[in-house]
């Protein structure tokens, strides 16, 4: 594990003109109208070839509710307008008038296929304006509870990458081994999605007797699997032709429209938050950061598919580390007292009652707390201004900055292109549109 | 250089740069290798004035937007928070610099009704193109849809 950030200004790490452009560029700006004015005339023998074509909302490839508008000329796509909101629900609104024990349903049900991030990313921002510290325990089980979601969610993406890309086969295998760990979070947490599990103060409830063994059988099982898929589609000259060279990006490209994650670390730029400003207790565990060399959706697809057996890694160590004691903290401010003391003794009752139900009041100040979550960085930004529910929540959602990318990567591209492009983004509407 | 307020909030550094000096003082950033601007955001502070985190020498308004910065190689944030009072609510644009901004500058005029100078396409982007109004002002209150339960009485 080494430290420090990549070398170089921005000037050495390619050029980043082409997103800097305004007019004639890959992104279509343009209002419905106008859109229609910009197609041609079908009936005009005179007139061009270009074309406006509506991909989605509701389209296979989408992943859920992406509607792209594509500017095209015959098969090549000229500029692309990505159209969102879909899903849009007022998330943020929402959270304004949710308590701060509220707020983690609220959150994580933003990024639905790695719901304990956005989880994650809200209880430290609280947790950081209250000044509490969690238990090591806790900790620890963040972790290990994060990095399961992570191979969840990468596995997610194999699938519905070999889907979209043909191999749909892999569609059935990537949702098996999801399905195997959301099982332990289903035991863990009671739920298989939208866990509510991590909560600001620590987590929801200690991991359950056996949880070693269960784990255990996930290592086993996960690799081998992981193994396949390499053959499956790492190996298939088809579905290395669909990706390599087909969506290309440099660094300073992505370091301008904002991409982190597998996108910022495919064109070759070493950049984790979990190495680079480690949160959680990731300084005590070993694992590599995975670079790419090209910036195109091969390197991205690669770069998921070993994150996945580095997740496994720190698992691993986790397992073998984990502290015991408290799953959350023993502030009474912020935890209620145990069930057994609510049955004889009245002030812990009006304790209770008191936290769940007007909730516990944060100190006043504004912060913001980024994690790595699968798809980049997820940043919390939480204003309090004393009371119990924040005064303002904004998630700065991974998925929606990345997005910005997709008319950059499919410019000059086939439009059976654009298709192997969205799904190597990997967007996650329910975050996009929040 | 400009110089602008500075804070600290929880080991970060927070500037308070007026609307007018917030591009100079981000390109100056970017020169000293803040390369990327990771969020922009903004909070509608109508329905808590009196906040205490500001210095002496910036006076509030309504609107605040805020910029983060990140510095990879020196591991460094810093976070921008401009005053942007609500009968001129606009700021310049940072797409010259960072076009990574442009859909959040988008989220934030549609959420808040800031409008950004300088941007390529300053309309909505997640609630449709006729919506009214912006629902994350704290004038603006949430929805609610009446309930019907079966046998209740109709009148209250």
């Amino acid at each position: 594990m080494s430290s420090g950030a990549p070398e170089g200004t921005l000037s050495d790490l390619g050029s980043a003109e082409r997103v800097h452009r305004r007019d004639g560029s890959a992104v279509l700006r343009v209002g419905e109208g106008e859109a229609f004015e910009l197609a041609g005339d079908p009936d005009n023998p005179d007139d061009d070839e270009r074309m406006i074509l509506n991909m989605g909302p509701s389209h296979p490839s989408t992943h859920g509710v992406l509607r792209l508008m594509l500017e095209m000329e015959g098969e090549t796509v000229l500029r692309t307008k990505p159209v969102i909101g879909y899903l849009h629900t007022g998330m943020e609104k929402t959270g304004e008038n949710l308590s701060y024990l509220q707020g983690p349903t609220n959150v994580t049900r933003m990024d639905y296929a790695a719901p304990l991030f956005s989880e994650l990313a809200f209880s430290l921002a609280t947790e950081k304006l209250l000044g509490i510290e969690v238990p090591p325990r806790a900790t620890w089980i963040r972790m290990l509870m994060c990095e399961l979601n992570r191979v969840a969610s990468h596995l997610l993406f194999q699938a519905t990458n070999g889907m979209d890309l043909g191999a749909v086969s892999m569609m059935i295998y990537g949702w098996r081994e999801r399905e195997e760990v959301l099982r332990f979070f289903e035991k863990v947490t009671g739920l298989r999605m939208n866990h509510n599990y991590i909560r600001p103060g620590g987590v929801a409830a200690d991991l359950p007797d056996g949880w070693q063994d269960d784990v255990r059988r996930l290592l086993d099982l996960i690799p081998p699997r992981l193994d396949e898929y390499d053959t499956l589609l790492t190996g298939q000259p088809i579905f290395r032709e669909r990706l390599q060279g087909v969506g290309v990006m440099t660094p300073a490209e992505a370091l301008a429209l904002s991409a982190t994650g597998p996108i910022l670390r495919s064109t070759g730029y070493a950049w984790d938050l979990r190495r680079d400003e480690p949160y959680l207790a990731y300084d005590q565990v070993d694992f590599d950061v995975l670079v790419g060399t090209y910036g195109d959706s091969f390197d991205r697809f690669a770069i998921r598919l070993n994150e996945t057996r580095e997740s496994l890694r720190i698992v691993e160590q986790v397992l073998d580390q984990m502290p015991g004691g408290d799953y959350r903290t023993q502030d009474q401010k912020v935890t209620p007292p145990p069930r057994a003391r609510i049955d004889d003794s009245m002030e812990a009752l009006i304790h209770h009652f008191k936290i769940f139900t007007e909730g516990f009041h944060v100190p006043e100040g504004e912060v913001y707390v980024a994690v790595e979550s699968p798809r980049g960085e997820l940043g919390c930004y939480l204003v309090s201004d004393g009371g119990p529910n924040p005064y303002r929540m904004h998630i700065r959602g991974p998925s929606f900055v990345n997005l910005q990318t997709l008319p950059h990567l499919m410019e000059g591209g086939l439009i059976a292109d654009a298709v192997a492009v969205i799904s190597s983004v990997d967007p996650i509407m329910g975050e996009v549109d929040r | 250089m400009t110089t602008v307020p500075e804070t600290s909030s929880f080991g970060q550094r927070v500037l308070h740069p007026l609307p007018d000096q917030l591009y100079a003082t981000v390109s100056d950033l970017r020169d000293e290798g803040f390369l990327t601007a990771v969020d922009v955001t903004a909070v509608d502070y109508m329905a808590h004035p009196g906040r205490t985190d500001l210095p002496a020498d910036v006076s509030p308004e309504r609107f605040e937007v805020v910029v983060s910065l990140h510095a990879h190689q020196s591991h460094e944030r810093v976070r921008l928070r401009i005053q942007v009072p609500v009968d001129d609510p606009v700021v310049p644009s940072l797409f010259d610099l960072f076009p990574g901004t442009e859909a959040m500058e988008r989220e934030v005029f549609d959420l808040f009704g800031i409008t950004f100078d300088g941007h390529p396409d300053m309309t909505r982007i997640l609630l449709p193109e006729e919506w009214e109004g912006h629902p994350l002002r704290k004038d603006v209150d949430t929805g609610r849809i009446p309930v019907q339960f079966r046998e209740a009485p109709v009148q209250r």
